[in-house]
């Protein structure tokens, strides 16, 4: 079970949160023109790295803010929690 | 029947207490603190099971997690265990065990037929055996193989036994209290560090209990009692006998099963069977210690050949004599260490010793006690079938090739080392790839994966001098990476035997002209031969040998015959066993109760149940509860004789005709606060929110991001910037998860808070046309007329000084409010309902009156909103914004979405207007059209309808709308009825929405 330190409440353990999948997708800006192949690799299209992953995680059962976790996929070694909209170093 | 093997004063049992147990059917004595196997070993049992596939008969070969094969079926406190190791499992009064893989009895097995047809279970037998036909499986193949095999047979009754979990926090978990273990406990605990100690067996001490050794002036079992005792005396110390770290998973989280109370008659009143324990340590101190190796020759696998350190440990630890006339078949100098406890006890070992000239302490003691010993001497083969009556030996040559002399001795038992295996599973679990020690041929820990270190024998020290100065160091230094205390205390002096180097022979081979059976892996039956067949077959990677030939797999994970399997394999192939490499370790390392996994969330507490502050009222009044997600609902109040639907049938008609109430607490409730929460609404639901006055409520549909309809319900302006929103009760926890994502990530530059206030309110629903009548009663001051109140309207007014929230909203489809309290004053608030509506002829109504009322209205719900549907198929297209973006709504054009003959919401009528529709069926144009019958679309809710009084459905079928008049068929293969029914309009009752406006 992974051990993942949430900025704002500490070290806690997996089950407290909810997975939220990539971090690095941007929803495209509302009311904006843009192309059916755009609009589906936003909805659907998702990378599956072997190794660094930016993903988001929920806080469900704590603060109840989302996250974003570095963490190797095949390791599981978390390198860097950030707030949500805290800069990606 | 007396205990002809017990040795007078020897051990460590309570011989003040005698107990009694049954061995299939068989009554016994032992003593307290024997486990089943030193207690039936010490009545002259050795025969306690049949052998996996072969059926070959089996004993004892260890004497604790290393036993892989007495494993047996205990019944306690009438529960059946199964799955249980005769060599942990202590005896208590009444235990009752019986043997497993026999049939019709262990002493005459059917099943030992397969030991004469040997060709047929080679490597890979069941792949090979039971491939064709397929048809076979179900009924000839598996039921053969389910009772020849398997280890036990599980209980089909819900386990009454309570298991618990418990979560932990260290500095350090030290997994086995033998001298590296209690060293560096000792050394981290002085230092202030939090530890953890568990040993896996009743004793602390590990190695120490056996071996002829001082630690500073004090014998080794005199040092681990003054040790243990001054551990538990510390309060940063946990010291767990009977626990067993099994797993470790990331993020140095590891996991230990107490067995509490698996030795005692009961389970204690306030104990719990088993506890399993989630560890959450900083560093880990990995002392599992190690495992003899066995040896191999033909016929090893008679009962009375074990492991020399097993017979060692029957002597010391139970007073207990393995066999009167033992043969010590040893590599090594443990196996004379055996050889002189035997001596010691007035039994004459022989020892044969493959070695040809070695010399040591131990060697000499043995030589001085006048202890037979032949050099360069092996076993060739056990003689006896279900007990061991003699032994063909034989000289070997230097090259270990050619065996002479061989002749017949009489012995019963052998006794067998072939070296030590550090016990890498946990490390490996960690991540720790392991390497491969030359000097023991064996695999080591290499670099720690996780914040863990190995020490003592598991990492391949096998010097106590070494293990105790290591392990005083490693638990300091871990510790004081935490603590930075820098308390060391001094390491005692220790006394030890020399020994010298072991033999790196471990195979006999065969004489000419025999085809004696060599076992590798005891527990599955795992010969040299097959082995020989895999490589031959061109497997050739380990893992792929492990599961064609089932080496080293279940409960025992190799513990015995990982090793002599891969030299094997790597003699065959001409490599060194670290090209081969070693297969992957499992967690759990042993068995583990299922009961334990589960814990105490079993039935109901498998998920917690919520109940609305009206749910006793309820009870009294005859409810029928369902379960609605995490909460329990009135399905219906019972009255008389009445079944559900008759019930939900009177309650709906009341509505219709007079007033009910419902409790609607469950709903989802969530509070959008903030200057932008208008603009978010707008965002989050597919029609417009901007110009939604304050004291107004609206109906809204919210999409995911793929089109598809996540929820819907309503949400009404309390203030200015204010909004309070109702989600349905399945979906609360999503939506609120889902609006914190956009208010978190996507859009943080809108000012808007959300907070769940489900569990504020209690909510309670008046429906009917008597509805604004009982308004006027409990709301005396408050003008609740269709100006004052308008349809979709919302007031704030005492209920008899409670304060109380008013929205003028309907799912029944009738005129209809829902009044809001505060929770505590939810049941006030339904009494008062119910004693002033009395006059309004006022009945409560459950979810299944709820649910005619809505289907009957057209109103969608869970059952139409399946995760499948945009808002278009549920005739939701009046509710999306042309103008203005939203949430998925981008998605709402892409060509499936769009396409003509789309699944839309249409109703449904039997023509006979009697034949219920089962939810579920398919709507098809011809019945007897050829399979598969082409599917228009399906029933998606079924009910009765109150006000027609027949039945009436809603389906979602292709090109829906256009379907209304059409006579198609309903079909349910699962229920098997074919029903003619006509397409109507999902709106079936008040089409024009005239009654919720009146
Ligand atoms: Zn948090």
């Amino acid at each position: 079970m992974l051990y993942i330190n949430c900025p704002h409440c500490g070290l806690r353990s997996q089950n407290e949160f909810a997975y939220g999948g990539d971090a690095t997708v941007k929803r495209p800006e509302l009311n904006k023109e843009i192309s059916d192949q755009e609009w589906d690799n936003f909805v659907y299209l998702r990378k599956s790295p072997r190794g660094k992953h930016l993903e988001l995680w929920h806080h469900i059962s704590g603060c109840r803010q989302w996250i974003k976790v570095e963490r190797d996929t095949s390791t599981h070694e978390i390198f860097k929690t950030y707030k949500a909209n805290e800069a990606i170093e | 029947m007396s205990q002809d093997f017990r040795l007078d004063n020897v051990g460590m049992v309570n011989r003040e207490k005698k107990i009694s147990f049954k061995f299939n059917g068989k009554k016994y004595f032992g003593f307290e603190g024997d486990t089943i196997a030193s207690a039936l070993i010490a009545n002259g049992v050795h025969l306690v099971g049949r052998s996996f596939k072969y059926h070959r008969p089996r004993g004892f070969f260890g004497v604790g997690v290393d036993e892989p094969y007495a494993i047996l079926q205990l019944d306690r406190n009438n529960e059946r265990d199964p799955n249980i190791r005769a060599t942990e499992q202590e005896i208590f009064e009444g235990l009752e065990v019986k043997s497993v893989n026999c049939w019709p009895s262990v002493n005459f097995d059917i099943g030992a037929i397969n030991n004469f047809l040997k060709m047929f279970f080679p490597a890979g037998f069941y792949y090979k055996t039971f491939m064709w036909p397929p048809s076979f499986w179900y009924k000839i193949y598996e039921p053969f193989i389910r009772m020849a095999a398997g280890f036990g047979e599980a209980s089909i009754k819900h386990d009454k036994e309570r298991y618990e979990h418990k979560y932990e926090y260290c500095d350090l978990l030290i997994t086995g209290s033998g001298p590296s273990g209690l060293a560096s406990a000792y050394a981290a605990a002085k230092n202030g560090a939090r530890v953890i100690l568990a040993e896996d067996k009743p004793r602390f001490g590990g190695s120490l209990l056996t071996s002829d050794v001082n630690i500073g002036n004090q014998t080794g079992v005199e040092w681990t009692e003054k040790i243990i005792a001054e551990l538990k005396s510390m309060p940063n110390v946990v010291v767990k006998n009977r626990s067993q770290v099994f797993g470790y998973y990331d993020h140095n989280m590891l996991v230990m099963s107490e067995r509490i109370s698996d030795h005692l008659p009961k389970t204690q009143e306030y104990l719990p069977k088993q506890r399993l324990w989630y560890i959450r340590a900083n560093e880990v101190l990995i002392s599992s210690g190690s495992i003899e190796r066995p040896l191999v020759f033909g016929n090893n696998d008679t009962p009375g050949v074990m492991l020399s350190s097993a017979a060692k440990e029957y002597m010391k630890v139970y007073g207990v004599l393995v066999g009167k006339k033992p043969l010590i078949f040893t590599n090594n100098d443990s196996g004379y260490e055996t050889a002189i406890e035997f001596k010691k006890n007035g039994v004459n070992p022989i020892i044969l010793d493959t070695r040809s000239n070695p010399s040591s302490d131990i060697i000499t003691e043995a030589k001085n006690l006048n202890i037979e010993i032949k050099f360069s001497y092996v076993v060739v083969a056990a003689k006896g079938y279900k007990k061991v009556k003699s032994a063909d030996i034989a000289k070997i040559s230097d090259d270990k090739k050619e065996l002479f002399n061989i002749e017949n001795i009489k012995c019963d038992c052998i006794c067998v080392s072939g070296f030590w295996t550090p016990s890498i599973h946990l490390a490996s679990q960690s991540g720790n790839k392991s390497k491969f020690n030359e000097k023991i041929d064996a695999f080591v820990p290499d670099k720690s994966k996780q914040q863990e270190n190995t020490i003592g024998s598991a990492n391949g020290i096998f010097t106590l001098e070494e293990t105790i100065k290591d392990a005083f160091d490693k638990g300091f230094d871990v510790s004081n990476k935490i603590t930075e205390k820098n308390n060391k205390v001094s390491v005692p002096t220790v006394v030890e035997k020399k020994s010298t180097d072991h033999d790196k022979f471990w195979c006999v081979p065969l004489p000419k002209g025999k085809s004696y059976k060599r076992f590798l892996d005891f527990q599955n039956d795992v010969a040299v031969s097959d082995i020989e067949l895999a490589l031959r077959e061109g497997f050739r990677s380990i893992e792929h040998v492990k599961r064609y030939t089932t080496l080293g797999m279940a409960t025992d994970q190799g513990k015995t015959s990982n090793l002599n399997g891969l030299q094997l394999v790597s003699d065959i192939e001409n490599k060194v066993v670290p090209q081969v490499g070693h297969t992957t370790f499992r967690p759990p390392y042993t068995p583990v109760s299922i009961g334990a996994i589960v814990g105490r969330e079993v039935g109901k507490h498998s998920k917690p149940t919520r109940k609305s502050p009206m749910h006793s009222w309820h009870e009294k009044n005859n409810a029928v509860f369902v379960d609605a997600g995490v909460w329990l609902r009135p399905r219906y109040y019972k009255q008389g004789n009445e079944g559900l639907f008759e019930a939900s049938k009177r309650e709906a008609k009341n509505v219709r005709q007079n007033v009910g109430v419902c409790d609607v607490t469950t709903l989802g409730k969530i509070d959008v606060k903030g200057p932008d929460a208008a603009e978010f609404l707008n965002r989050v639901y597919t029609n417009a929110w901007l110009k939604l006055p304050v004291g107004k409520a609206r109906y809204g549909v919210m999409l995911r991001e793929d089109g598809i309809v996540m929820d819907d319900g309503t949400t009404t302006r309390i203030s200015e910037n204010h909004y309070h929103m109702t989600t349905t009760t399945a979906q609360a926890a999503n939506v609120l998860s889902h609006l914190e994502y956009y208010l978190q990530l996507v859009w943080p530059e809108l000012n808007v808070n959300v907070v769940s206030t489900t569990e504020q309110w209690a909510g309670a629903a008046i429906a009917g046309p008597n509805s604004r009548k009982l308004l006027m009663k409990l709301f005396p001051n408050l003008d609740v007329s269709n100006e004052g109140l308008p349809f979709m309207g919302y007031k704030e007014a005492d209920l008899f000084e409670v304060p109380a929230k008013i929205y003028r909203i309907s799912f029944s489809g009738e005129l209809a409010y829902e009044i809001n309290v505060e929770s505590d004053n939810g049941y006030f608030m339904w009494e008062k309902i119910m004693e002033v509506g009395q006059e309004f002829k006022i009945q409560p109504y459950g979810t299944e009156a709820l649910s005619t009322l809505r289907i009957e209205m057209g109103h969608v719900a869970g059952s139409e909103l399946d995760g499948r549907t945009i808002p278009y198929d549920a005739s939701l297209e009046g509710l999306v914004s042309k103008k203005k973006d939203f949430i998925g709504k981008r998605s709402l054009n892409r060509s499936a979405f769009i396409s003509k003959d789309r699944e839309k919401l249409v109703g449904v009528v039997p023509i006979d207007k009697t034949t219920s529709i089962p939810e579920g069926s398919y709507i098809v144009k011809d019945p007897k059209a050829k399979l598969p019958n082409p599917k228009l679309g399906h029933v998606s809710a079924s009910c009765w309808s109150v006000e027609y009084d027949n039945p009436f459905s809603l389906a979602i079928i292709k090109d829906g709308k256009n379907m209304i008049g059409q006579k198609l068929f309903a079909m349910s293969p699962l229920k098997n009825k074919t029903i003619p029914v006509e397409i109507v309009s999902s709106h079936y009752v008040d089409p024009e929405g005239k009654r919720v406006r009146s």
